[in-house]
């Protein structure tokens, strides 16, 4: 697949972390990411994975260099832009889940979609039952999320992120919290969103297994690109 | 529910009902003191000017006191050497029926009355009183004052046409133990000396007036002034709204020669102390209304705190600074709206308690009404202040940076 679709590209990011004092935590930082790729973002601690991760999911905007993301440039947008352009393309998934523990699981669901305002509320209930049965959490849905174990609620939250049928899911540590059977069900779902839904994942995790088994890894030391691991993308 | 940002509003209340009841609580009491306070301030008010309606009109008209001044105002001739004083000119209004025919034809005249007001003493063998009588025609009078309900003896009307009748005070009746029918020996400053019957005693419940003030026939009173039957010293005039009457007043100016006052001119002391008793009610209250609006913040910043993570998913999930202001404000505006109502029911119920009890030393009970115009004003202050209280934790919230939580 020669002529693979841009979705994220980074143009010399850089980054600086003033606290304690000034230091540079990214450096000159240019990747891409492709239509249908699951990309992996690797390295140790204080490696500046994390720092990347924020500032191309928009939330962090202080920042060197340009963002773009489906053709657009991102850098210099004002903050309800970005708010738009997040609920609209950019699903999230974190280590520690953030369900919003008063609401149902399908309510959890929903919200971004809610907020999106396209569809009508019952076809987005539709929707968000159609997620649960993909990820086998249709029992849960009128459960409340603080009820859940942390397996449940991190598929809980990747349905989540799914809801808008976003271009890009974006998850920090997925599998962080999870035991490897939980892991293994994780890493089946992500395979099979950007290779048959075509989503685009990038992924911050210190898990080598779940770092072999994506796409392509970028390994990142002291702020610096050092390893541009491709694998065979089909 | 149509929108998310109100429907997590309200998940946010319905799972912390206590809270949300404490910061509605601390709304109750305020809108009730305030609206409380503030009726009974305007009750008082409302009472004190029906005391000064008692036996003041809105509108007097008079003649005033005339200094007498240099006749010639050439400074070419001669000084004239004068003493400035008071005329000795009769203090009459010339032709008060036609004055009192013009201002009757004003559209915003309820009532009008002629009256010649006489300086007397009252005797009864060597014991003397001093005293002012009103000369009126008693029907009318009662008209515009409501004597009628004032009186504890007899009646307004036998004074209709009789010449030798006298209604005097309560407390002029008890000095001289005097009873209906009953002889008294009024005279006047001119010397005239007149035995009238007692036709009618009152009470105004002041004892000022009880002591001292009488009526009598219009024409009894200008025969002890030694004056003809045109002789009117006052024209009274009462207005469609007591509160406008320096408005109506300078209307009247403009079509009589006489000094026109009305009674806010004439009571501006007694007005004065109900303008201090306002503010400070209206200060005390709203401080109290101010304090339950502390309570409003501190409850939703303590939520703030607590829900930061939420905050910073829900903004990470795009939702905007203002969708989080409005979640916030809605929070406010419910427990706001929750704590209101109730407060107007408290506050009602505290007006209800109070305009039933008795007020000492009077048969009527405490001023305190229902005001539909109060109860909007409290209404419309406690979501303003609610508001305002909700605004400051929920800007906090709105500018939240979810990258900092996310990273700890």
């Amino acid at each position: 697949m020669d002529n693979k679709e841009l979705v994220l590209s980074t143009n010399n990011l850089g980054k600086y972390f003033y606290e304690p004092s000034k230091f540079k935590v990214l450096n000159d930082i240019s990747i891409q990411a492709y239509k249908g790729e699951f990309l992996t973002l690797v390295g140790k601690s204080g490696s500046g994975k994390s720092t990347l991760l924020y500032c191309l999911s928009t939330m962090d905007t202080d920042y060197d260099g340009e963002l773009h993301i489906l053709g657009n440039k991102i850098t210099g947008k004002k903050p309800d832009e970005l708010a738009a352009i997040r609920n609209r393309h950019i699903g999230f998934v974190f280590q520690f889940h953030y369900l919003l523990p008063e609401f149902t699981c399908l309510k959890n669901i929903m919200i971004p979609a809610l907020k999106l305002g396209t569809y009508s509320y019952k076809e987005i209930e539709e929707k968000a039952y159609q997620k649960l049965e993909a990820l086998g959490l249709k029992d849960l849905a009128l459960k409340q999320a603080s009820k859940l174990s942390g397996g449940q609620q991190q598929r809980v939250s990747i349905a989540r992120a799914l809801i808008n049928d976003p271009a890009i899911i974006m998850c920090d540590e997925p599998t962080g919290n999870l035991d490897s059977k939980n892991t293994q069900i994780v890493y089946d779902i992500f395979k099979q969103l950007s290779h048959e839904t075509h989503q685009t994942i990038i992924a911050v995790t210190h898990d080598n297994d779940f770092a072999k088994a994506s796409d392509r890894t970028i390994e990142l030391e002291d702020g610096h690109i050092t390893n541009h691991r491709k694998l065979l993308f089909d | 529910m149509k929108n998310i940002n109100y429907d997590i509003a309200l998940t946010h209340i319905l799972t912390r009902k206590k809270q949300t009841l404490v910061a509605a609580l601390g709304v109750t009491i305020g809108v009730a003191i305030y609206l409380f306070m503030n009726s009974l301030g305007s009750g008082f008010n409302k009472y004190g000017t029906a005391e000064i309606f008692k036996n003041n009109a809105h509108i007097k008209i008079y003649k005033k006191d005339e200094t007498s001044s240099v006749l010639s105002s050439d400074k070419s001739t001669l000084n004239v050497i004068v003493n400035p004083q008071v005329t000795t000119l009769s203090k009459t209004i010339i032709n008060p029926q036609s004055l009192l025919n013009t201002v009757r034809k004003e559209p915003y005249i309820t009532n009008a009355i002629e009256v010649v007001d006489v300086s007397v003493f009252y005797n009864k063998g060597k014991t003397q009183l001093k005293g002012t009588s009103d000369g009126v025609n008693m029907v009318e009078y009662a008209q515009m004052y409501n004597t009628s309900a004032y009186m504890l003896a007899g009646d307004v009307k036998n004074l209709k046409q009789n010449l030798n009748g006298i209604i005097i005070g309560k407390g002029i009746a008890e000095k001289f133990s005097l009873n209906m029918d009953d002889n008294i020996t009024v005279t006047s400053s001119y010397g005239v000396s007149k035995v009238l019957k007692v036709v009618g005693i009152f009470s105004m419940g002041n004892s000022l007036t009880d002591d001292s003030k009488s009526f009598m026939n219009i024409s009894t009173a200008q025969q002890f002034l030694k004056e003809g039957s045109s002789y009117v010293t006052t024209i009274y005039a009462n207005t469609v709204n007591s509160d406008n009457s320096t408005q109506y007043a300078q209307k009247l100016q403009a079509l009589t020669p006489y000094t026109v006052e009305d009674w806010k001119t004439s009571n501006a002391d007694i007005l004065s102390s109900d303008v201090t008793r306002k503010t400070l009610m209206t200060s005390i209250s709203l401080s109290i209304l101010l304090v339950a609006a502390f309570g409003i913040y501190n409850i939703l910043s303590a939520t703030i705190t607590q829900k930061i993570n939420d905050i910073a998913i829900l903004k990470a999930l795009g939702f905007k600074g203002k969708d989080v202001i409005r979640i916030f404000i809605t929070e406010a505006v419910i427990m706001g709206i929750i704590g209101n109502f109730l407060g107007l029911c408290f506050g009602g119920a505290l007006i209800y308690v109070l305009s039933h009890i008795q007020l000492s030393g009077t048969n009527s009970t405490f001023p305190i009404y229902f005001e539909a115009k109060l109860f909007a004003q409290s209404f419309l202050l406690g979501l303003i202040i609610t508001i305002c209280a909700g605004y400051f934790p929920a800007k906090k919230a709105a500018n939240v940076d979810p990258v900092s939580i996310f990273r700890k």
